[in-house]
């Protein structure tokens, strides 16, 4: 990989800035170069959020993302929104548990992934971001479950250890899924 | 040591406490309110004060009060809360007292909105107050030359006895980027503030802080002696980045944030054959026109981009002094450009050129 | 809630809130509405909208309105009732906006007595930007500027506009509502109503200071927030009528 350009949305409250964040950390932590952005302000308030993040061996020059390579979808309104903003032979990762509408485009590898569904098996609704990241990592071969769980074991601490090995399995199950 | 991943506004925070500020007085104010939050969080762990104000106008003034004492003193807000605190810093300059000021930029006028602009270059490097006076004015690009500048700043601001101001756009504030708050910053003679107004301890003459002049003559004479300092931020602060000059004939010219978009159009227009150079400002005020004699004559025109309908472009036209054609790129309102826009204005720029 | 005690009113335009869920701001706006509308008073009434979650009360009240720059809603309400001594003229405004940054210009609104109606919305934090420390932050509430809690010692106590502003010679009517339940949004009607009846009998400032919920920076549900209201805030902010014209005359 050269360079990946990531657009991760949803509503406020699913976890799609953490997603992000996650990616961006890792990728500091793993020796690239890499720029996280967030939409910020009201619009941010009960409606969608979403965040961009540029992950890249050259510095990053422009934080605006014109064409991501790969677009991580957690409900519709954010599907109509950024359907159009990935590159052709881009990748687009949808939570098919709350988007029951297909991608128009011919030209990009598309992921139904239920990760609410999903995350409800494992008996816990809060990690289907986690496990739409597990999906993700999986497909781009990004960067290995031991760096992102490192990353959340310190940004838990102790309080929330005992959340690590469900995150675990999130990811897990997001992985297994696109191998299937 | 190795970088760690901050948010633009944190990182102004951290970079501002390792600059020595122990004292700062703000307002909530999208899209900086993470540097107050992070000050509220961080600066007792420093022994320094943290002060939520009534206002822009009272935090401002808190500044002029605590610089005054002789404690490195800052305060953050953005372009609204700015405006409202010009009364404040014209103050500040003609007492010369230092201080740092963070201005996070957000659409304007008025009210305006609250996403990323360059629309307060004006304000930021014409003093933006009453009064012949200038801000010494940066605007880095990243979040590792942000965090050097801050620091610096406070040291600029005390050799200067002069506001100094980091406009920054929204999405600085916002944004996350690997940044290493503990490099090295240039080390500099720091005069003794002879001037603070600490008590006298019976030990030496009242210290006086003041911007009164009565006296026309006096006025002048101060006027004047302000004057000199800026003409030696001129000679000795001017910073600026050349890139790939030698090897175009269009050069960007474009600050901050729009600068690095600049920069991915650099690259799509190197694809395409078409070589294009940068000229990046970095200190606003003052506006680096030292770089401009440094361009080779190879260049046959400069292309000014900003997230504004066109501010920084009157300083290009005076650095430039009526040699190359120069031309305009501008979004404005929160608007931010893809690069790919840019990549536009160039080839149609050196379309229109070419038919002259 | 609203089903029950709020029918369509002219006073609201068909734009939907902004507002969070459960934020007590959305039924502030229908009573301030339903009174706009029984006092037949619409038509030519000019409204002031603050900068704070109601920024775009403009949008959603159906009258003339202004906007105006943070904390001085009450200047500009000035200005228009001066010039336009026979339109009502009203304020909205928040707690960061009338108690912080506007102290000036609500004290000497009241002071001159101009006469105009305040409708002042008091949820103890900054909601538009995100949940910062607010004068009106009760002791030991976390913020994210307070993030241990206010502590008096640093920012003082809590403070209390409806009882300062009383002390003002000028000020005709003031009273403290809320709107938790039914029965309290009823006498808050009553209370907005009197206030706007004031300025159409002349008699000068009249402000109603509602306490109310941010229950997404609370951190709270709306259920909760409502509870922690009833609990926290009304004990500090005792509802209740803090000045009024005695027989019908104007204050001195
Ligand atoms: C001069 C200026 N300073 C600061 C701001 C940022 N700001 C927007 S809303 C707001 C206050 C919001 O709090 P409040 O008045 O309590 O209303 P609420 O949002 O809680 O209803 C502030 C400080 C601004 N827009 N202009
Ligand atoms: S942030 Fe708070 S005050 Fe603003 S709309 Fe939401 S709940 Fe209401």
């Amino acid at each position: 990989m050269n360079s990946e350009k990531i657009n991760c949305a949803g509503f406020g409250g699913q976890g799609v800035m953490l997603i992000g964040q996650l990616l961006a950390y890792a990728a500091n932590e793993e020796g690239f170069n890499t720029l996280w952005y967030p939409s910020y302000g009201p619009e941010t308030r009960g409606g969608t959020a979403n965040c961009s993040v540029t992950i890249s061996k050259q510095p990053v020059n422009s934080p605006v993302i014109s064409k991501a390579d790969s677009i991580i979808i957690m409900n519709k309104p954010s599907l109509d929104k950024f359907e159009d903003k990935v590159r052709p032979d881009g990748k687009i990762f949808i939570n098919s548990t709350l988007v029951n509408k297909k991608v128009n485009r011919s030209d990009v590898e598309v992921f139904y992934i239920p990760v609410n569904d999903m995350a409800a098996e494992l008996g816990n609704p809060k990690v289907a971001n986690l496990i739409m990241l597990g999906a993700y990592l999986e497909s781009t071969k990004l960067f290995e479950d031991e760096v992102i769980i490192k990353l959340l074991k310190k940004s838990f601490g102790e309080n929330k250890a005992h959340l690590i090995p469900i995150n675990q399995q999130a990811l897990q199950a997001g992985r297994i899924f696109i191998r299937q | 040591m190795a970088k760690v991943m901050m948010k633009g506004n944190e990182a102004m925070g951290l970079a501002a406490i390792k600059g020595g500020c122990r004292a700062f007085f703000g307002y909530p104010i999208t899209p900086q309110n993470e540097i107050p939050e992070y000050l509220a969080r961080v600066m007792p762990e420093y022994g320094g004060v943290f002060l939520q104000a009534e206002s822009e106008v009272a935090a401002i003034n808190m500044i002029y009060g605590a610089s005054g004492a002789g404690v490195r003193s800052m305060t953050s807000s953005s372009s609204p809360g700015i405006a409202l605190k010009q009364e404040g810093i014209t103050y500040i300059a003609g007492a010369e007292l230092p201080c740092v000021i963070i201005n996070v930029m957000r659409g304007g006028p008025g009210l305006g909105g609250i996403q990323p602009s360059q629309a307060d270059y004006k304000q930021v490097t014409r003093g933006g107050g009453n009064g012949d006076y200038y801000l010494l004015a940066f605007a880095p690009e990243n979040l590792q030359e942000t965090v050097n500048i801050v620091k610096e700043a406070f040291d600029l601001a005390e050799i200067y006895r002069n506001p100094v101001m980091i406009a920054v756009d929204g999405l600085i504030g916002q944004m996350m980027e690997p940044v290493d708050v503990d490099m090295e910053i240039p080390k500099r003679e720091i005069p003794e503030k002879t001037w603070a107004t600490t008590g006298t301890l019976g030990k030496r003459e009242r210290n006086v802080v003041n911007s009164l002049y009565l006296d026309p003559q006096a006025l002048e004479n101060h006027s004047l002696k302000l004057k000199a300092k800026y003409d030696l931020m001129r000679e000795k602060e001017q910073r600026y980045e050349l890139v790939n000059v030698d090897h175009s004939e269009i050069v960007i010219v474009a600050y901050g944030t729009m600068a690095r978009i600049c920069r991915s159009a650099m690259e799509i227009l190197n694809e395409k054959g078409i070589n294009v150079g940068l000229l990046r400002p970095i200190s606003i005020y003052p506006f680096p026109e030292k770089a401009f004699a440094e361009l080779p004559s190879t260049v046959k025109g400069l292309l000014t981009c900003e997230l504004s309908t066109g501010q920084m472009i009157d300083d290009v036209k005076i650095a430039n002094n009526g040699k190359l054609p120069i031309g305009f790129f501008g979004r404005t309102g929160g608007m931010l450009p893809e690069p790919e826009e840019i990549v536009d204005a160039v080839i149609k720029m050196i379309g229109g050129m070419k038919n002259e | 809630m609203s089903n029950v005690l709020f029918k369509r009113t002219e006073a609201l335009t068909s734009k939907e809130f902004s507002y969070c869920p459960g934020c007590t701001h959305g039924i502030i706006h229908r009573i301030v509405a339903e009174v706009l509308e029984e006092l037949n008073i619409l038509d030519r009434t000019i409204g002031v909208s603050p900068v704070g979650c109601a920024v775009m009360n403009y949008e959603y009240f159906n009258c003339d309105m202004q906007q105006a720059s943070h904390g001085r809603a009450p200047a500009v309400a000035t200005g228009i009732k001066r010039v336009l001594p026979n339109n009502i003229v009203f304020t909205y405004q928040g707690d960061g906006d009338l108690a912080s940054i506007g102290t000036a210009e609500i004290v000497h609104a009241a002071h001159r007595s101009e006469n105009i109606t305040v409708i002042f919305v008091n949820n103890a934090i900054y909601g538009m930007t995100g949940g910062q420390m607010a004068p009106t932050t009760l002791v030991g509430q976390k913020t994210t500027t307070s993030p241990t809690g206010r502590d008096p010692r640093h920012s003082g106590y809590p403070i209390k506009i409806s009882e300062m502003l009383a002390t003002i010679p000028g000020a005709t009517y003031i009273e403290r509502v809320s709107v938790h339940n039914p029965q309290n949004v009823r006498k808050a009607k009553q209370a907005v109503k009197r206030a706007f009846e004031m300025q159409i009998q002349g008699k000068g400032f009249s402000m109603v200071e509602f306490v109310s919920t941010c229950p997404v920076n609370w951190g709270k549900t709306p259920q909760d927030a409502l509870n922690w209201l009833v609990d926290n805030m009304i004990p500090y902010y005792p509802l209740g009528v803090y000045r009024q014209p005695e027989a019908g005359e104007k204050n001195e």
